[in-house]
C-alpha cells in the first residue's frame, strides 16, 4: 500500500449483537457458505435480541465503538415470543436519544435476519460499514479524554475545589 | 500478573472462585482456520492478557488429543477458566464444556470464540483477520473472569410422541415409535393417511405397486394399540418445551361418528344424488364423488364423510336425508362440532410434507388451457387401477393417446419459479414414461434439460427405458399451442423446443402433454414453523439444525422433521429420514430426561425495588410479584432464559447465568479496549 492516508485507512470498528437462534445462525450460515464480507464487525452472542440493554448499546459507543449492530429473528419468528418486539421499542427510544446526543443515525442499526439468511449478514455488514466509514471515526473515548483535559483547566473547577476544602 | 489481577477484580460486584488462571487454546482446523488467521501470533497475543496462566495454538482441539491437552493442562496447571478459539459455539461448545468436566472444572468456567463461521472463513485479508481474532480472543479472556460455576439443569421427557403428518414418513416413524413401546399421536389433515404416496400406481425403480407396499402399513398404524390415529385434524396450539410439550389438535367435523361407521358405504349409495356431482379432490379432480364420500377404497381409517359444502342439507336444510335413514349403526350426526383434544407430549416428530408446484403459474406450457395438458400428479391417478379411469389412459376428449410429451422441470431448476432441483421429477418422469407405453404403446416423448438419477438402480432404470424405445429430446421447452404449421399438427398439441444435441428447433405433435411438476413446501409451512417455533429456509422448507450432522433435528429441541418437508426427498429418503427422526425421539425418551442451558434469570431481592416492570415482559409468565415482601420473583421452572426482562430492569435486580451483565461489559470492553489507542498509533505511524 503506497499512499497511506489515515482517512481512506481508516476501518471502523462495529459491535454486533446477535440473537442465538436467528442472526447468530445467520452468521454461521454466512461463514459455512463462504461468504467474503468486510472484518470490521465484531460479534457478541446473546440468547435473543430482547437481551440488549441499551446500557451495553452506550457503553460499546463510549469505549470506542463506531457502530453497533443488533440482530433479531424477524417480527413474529422470536425464539421467545416476542423478545423482538421489546428490542424494538426500547431501540426507538434510544435512538431519539442518541440523536441528542449527535450520534449520527446509521452509526446503531437493527436488523431482523433470519436463520437461514446468510447473504442478508453479508449485505447488512458491508452496508453499515460503508456507511460509518463515510461519516468518520466517532472517537468518543477520545472526546471524554479531551473534556477531561479542558476540565483540568476550567478555573471554576479550582474555586469550587477551594470551596469544598473550606466546607 | 497479580498486578492484572487487582485490576480486573476491582471493578465492582464481581465473585469469581479464586484467581483466575486461563487456559486459552487457539484452533488450526487443518486450514480452515490457519489459512486466514495467523493462529500463532493470535496465541503470543493471548499469552501476554491478564489472567492467562498458559496460552496454546493446536491443529484440531476438537480431536481426542485437543480435548486431552485442555484436561492435562487443567489438572497440571490448575486451570479454572477455559477458552478456546476455533469454530461456532453452536457447533462445538458443548464438546469443550464435556471435556473441562471431565478434568473436574465446572463446565461453565469455559467459553467459545468463533473464529471460523466469523473470522476465516468470511474475509480473505489474512491481517484484518488475525487482528478481528485477537479483538474477539481478549473480549472472551476478559469475559471469562466473571464466568461462575453453575448447576446443569435437566428436564424429564414425557415419553407420548405427537407426529404431524400421516405420510409415508410419518407412517414409518409412528410404527417404528409405537414398535418400541412408546405411544404416538399421529395427526393428519386429510380424511386419510397415506398422503402423496397413496396416490401412486408404481413407485420408481423398482415398479412395486405403491398401494401394495403402503396399505399394509396404513392399516398397522389404525390397528396399531400404541397409536392414536386422529385425521381430518390439525394441531391449533402448541406450549411449553422439550420434553413437555402441551399441544391442542382439533378434530374437524366428519359429521359421521367414527367409532360407529363401519365404512359400508350403505350411505353413499343412499344419498340423493344419484350421481357424484362434485371433483374429486383424490383424483385429482379427474372424477366426480357425492357430497358424502370416502377418499378411496383404502383409505384409512374406514369411515366416511360429508363436504358441508355440498350437501344439501347443510346448504338449505331440506333434504331428505335418506343417508340418515341407511346407516342402520346410526353413525351419522349432522350436528358435529369440531372436538378438541388437549394431550401432553415430550417430543415432536413433523412430517407435513410437500405440495406440488401449480403449472398454471408456467402458462407456454398450456396447463388449464388446453384440456390434454395433465400434470403429473393427475397420470399418476390416471395410470392408477384404482383411479378414475381404472388405469386406462385416455385424454379429456376421451381418445386413447398415440403420442405423448413429458415435459420435466415444470417448475423446477427455472428462475421466473424455483430455483432448485426437485430431484424426484426426472425418475418419476422416467417410470410414467414407461407406463404409459405399456398401457397405450403410445410414442412417449421425454423434454429434459438434464438427465438426473442418482440413486440405486436409478439410472440403471434410465438405462432400460432407452432400450424400451421412449424418445429423449434434451432441451427446455419453449412452448405447447394447439397452433398447427403442417397437416400433422392438426388436431394435436405441438411442442416447440430447441434440441440441443442437433442444436435446431423442433415441433413434436403430440396427443397428450404430461407436465412433471416441482416440489414446493406447502403453503402453510410458514404457519407450521411459528406455531412449533422452528425455523424455515429461504425457500420455505423446514430447517434442519445441520444439513450434515442433525438432518432431523431442528434448532428447537425435541422437534424434529422428517421427509419432503424438509426439501425435496424420494420414497427411499423420506423412509430413512423418517427413522432417522424416530431413533433421535426414541434415544431422548430412553435417556428420560435431557440437559437445558442454565442461563435461567433470577432476582437478587435486596435490589429489587418491586417496580413490577419486568413483569408484563415476560412471554412465559415466569415472574411474579410477592405482594409480602413486595419483591418480584423468578420461577425458574418457567423461564426459558430469554434475557429480556434482564435488560428491562431499571434497578439491574436481575442476573442472566452466562449471559450477565458484567459478562456482557467485560465482553464489550475487550472488543474495544484499545480502540482509541490505535486510533494515535496509526496517527504516530504516518505522522
Ligand atoms: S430469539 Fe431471536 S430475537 Fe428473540
Amino acid at each position: 500500500m503506497p499512499e497511506k492516508n489515515i482517512k481512506s485507512n481508516y476501518e471502523p470498528k462495529i459491535v454486533a449483537f446477535f440473537c442465538n437462534w436467528c442472526t447468530y445462525t445467520a452468521a454461521d450460515l454466512a461463514g459455512v457458505s463462504r461468504l467474503k464480507y468486510a472484518p470490521n464487525v465484531r460479534v457478541i452472542r446473546i440468547m435473543c435480541s430482547g437481551r440488549v440493554d441499551p446500557q451495553f448499546i452506550l457503553q460499546a459507543f463510549a469505549s470506542g465503538a463506531d457502530g453497533v449492530l443488533i440482530g433479531g429473528c424477524h417480527p413474529g419468528d422470536c425464539h421467545y415470543a416476542e423478545g423482538n418486539y421489546k428490542m424494538l421499542r426500547r431501540f426507538r427510544l434510544l435512538k431519539r436519544m442518541l440523536k441528542d446526543l449527535g450520534i449520527a443515525d446509521e452509526r446503531l442499526r437493527l436488523e431482523w435476519i433470519s436463520a437461514s439468511e446468510g447473504e442478508k449478514v453479508k449485505l447488512v455488514i458491508n452496508e453499515m460499514v460503508e456507511q460509518v466509514k463515510a461519516l468518520g471515526p466517532l472517537a468518543i473515548p477520545q472526546h471524554l479524554k479531551n473534556i477531561n483535559e479542558e476540565l483540568k483547566h476550567f478555573p471554576g473547577e479550582e474555586i469550587r475545589e477551594e470551596e469544598m476544602a473550606h466546607a | 500478573m497479580s498486578e492484572n489481577n487487582i485490576k480486573m477484580n476491582g471493578n465492582g460486584t464481581h465473585k469469581s472462585a479464586g484467581t483466575p488462571k486461563i487456559g486459552f487454546y487457539v484452533c488450526h482446523c487443518g486450514h480452515n482456520i490457519a489459512s486466514q488467521v495467523d493462529v500463532e501470533d493470535v496465541q503470543k497475543f493471548a499469552a501476554g492478557l491478564p489472567g492467562v496462566t498458559i496460552s496454546r495454538d493446536y491443529k484440531y482441539m476438537c480431536s481426542d488429543p485437543g480435548q486431552e491437552l485442555i484436561q492435562k493442562d487443567i489438572k497440571e496447571l490448575g486451570l479454572n477458566r477455559i477458552v478456546v478459539a476455533s469454530c461456532s459455539p453452536l457447533l462445538h461448545e458443548h464438546t469443550f464444556r464435556k471435556a473441562a468436566e471431565k478434568a473436574g472444572l465446572n463446565p461453565y468456567f469455559f467459553h467459545m470464540v468463533n473464529i471460523r463461521e466469523n473470522v476465516s472463513w468470511v474475509h480473505d485479508n489474512r491481517e484484518s483477520a488475525t487482528k478481528k481474532a485477537k479483538d474477539l480472543t481478549r473480549a472472551a479472556i476478559q469475559r471469562v473472569f466473571f464466568h461462575k460455576p453453575l448447576e446443569k439443569k435437566s428436564v424429564p421427557i414425557n415419553p407420548d410422541v405427537l407426529i404431524v403428518g400421516g405420510g409415508i414418513a410419518g407412517i414409518t416413524a409412528a410404527l417404528t415409535i409405537a414398535n418400541a413401546g412408546k405411544h404416538v399421536y399421529l395427526v393428519e389433515r386429510e380424511p386419510t393417511i397415506g398422503g402423496h404416496m397413496a396416490m401412486f400406481d408404481k413407485t420408481f425403480p423398482t415398479l412395486d405397486c405403491a398401494a401394495c407396499i403402503l396399505t399394509p402399513k396404513m392399516s398397522s398404524v389404525k390397528a396399531h394399540p400404541n397409536i392414536t390415529l386422529w385425521t381430518y385434524s390439525e394441531v391449533e396450539k402448541v406450549e411449553g418445551f422439550v420434553g413437555n410439550y402441551k399441544v391442542q389438535v382439533k378434530r374437524k367435523p366428519r359429521y359421521v361418528i367414527e367409532e360407529l361407521c363401519v365404512g359400508c358405504m350403505e350411505c353413499i349409495d343412499a344419498c340423493i344424488y344419484k350421481e357424484a356431482k362434485y371433483p374429486d379432490e383424490f383424483n385429482q379432480k379427474l372424477s366426480k364423488r357425492k357430497p358424502i364420500y370416502i377418499p378411496f377404497p383404502q383409505a384409512t381409517p374406514q369411515v366416511v364423510l360429508f363436504d358441508p359444502e355440498t350437501c344439501i342439507d347443510f346448504k338449505s336444510h331440506r333434504c331428505k336425508k335418506t343417508c340418515i335413514e341407511s346407516c342402520d349403526r346410526k353413525a351419522i350426526d349432522l350436528k358435529q362440532v369440531p372436538e378438541y383434544k388437549d394431550i401432553n407430549v415430550g417430543t415432536v416428530i413433523l412430517s407435513t410434507g410437500f405440495k406440488t408446484y401449480n403449472a398454471e403459474l408456467s402458462p407456454q406450457y398450456g396447463y388449464g388451457k388446453y384440456p390434454n395438458v395433465y400434470t403429473s400428479l393427475e397420470i399418476e391417478r390416471l395410470v392408477n387401477a384404482s383411479g378414475p379411469t381404472s388405469g386406462e389412459i385416455v385424454t379429456r376428449d376421451g381418445i386413447k393417446p398415440k403420442s405423448v410429451g413429458i415435459i420435466h422441470c415444470v417448475g423446477s431448476r427455472d428462475q421466473k419459479a424455483h430455483k432448485w432441483c426437485s430431484k424426484v421429477c426426472c425418475m418419476y418422469s422416467l417410470k410414467l414414461a414407461h407406463l404409459i407405453k405399456e398401457h397405450t404403446d403410445a410414442e412417449v416423448y421425454n423434454f429434459y434439460i438434464d438427465m438426473r438419477t442418482p440413486g440405486k438402480g436409478y439410472e440403471e432404470f434410465y438405462d432400460k427405458l432407452m432400450t424400451e424405445g421412449v424418445h429423449f429430446v434434451r432441451g427446455r421447452v419453449a412452448e405447447v399451442s394447439d397452433w398447427a404449421l403442417v397437416p400433422e399438427e392438426e388436431n394435436k398439441l405441438t411442442i416447440r423446443v430447441e434440441d440441443t444435441m442437433v442444436g435446431m428447433v423442433r415441433r413434436i405433435p403430440v396427443d397428450m402433454v404430461v407436465l412433471a411438476v416441482g416440489l414446493e413446501p406447502r403453503e402453510d409451512a410458514g404457519d407450521m414453523r411459528r406455531l412449533f417455533n422452528i425455523s424455515c429456509s429461504n425457500e420455505g422448507w423446514f430447517l434442519e439444525r445441520h444439513p450434515k450432522l442433525a438432518p432431523v433435528n431442528t434448532f428447537t429441541d425435541g422437534i424434529f422433521i422428517a421427509g419432503a418437508c424438509q426439501g425435496p426427498k424420494d420414497i427411499p429418503d423420506s423412509v430413512a429420514q423418517a427413522g432417522a427422526a424416530a431413533a433421535e425421539v426414541l434415544s431422548l425418551i430412553s435417556a428420560g430426561s435431557i440437559e437445558l442451558e442454565p442461563n435461567t434469570a433470577f432476582i437478587t431481592e435486596d435490589n429489587c425495588s418491586g417496580c413490577k416492570s419486568c413483569i408484563p415482559i415476560c412471554p412465559y409468565t415466569a415472574i411474579s410479584y410477592n405482594e409480602g415482601t413486595k419483591k418480584a420473583y423468578i420461577n425458574e421452572a418457567l423461564c426459558k432464559g430469554c434475557g429480556t426482562c434482564v435488560a428491562a430492569c431499571p434497578s439491574g435486580s436481575i442476573t442472566q447465568n452466562l449471559f450477565d451483565d458484567e459478562e456482557i461489559f467485560s465482553e464489550i470492553d475487550g472488543l474495544l479496549k484499545f480502540a482509541g489507542i490505535e486510533l494515535e498509533e496509526t496517527e504516530a505511524e504516518h505522522a
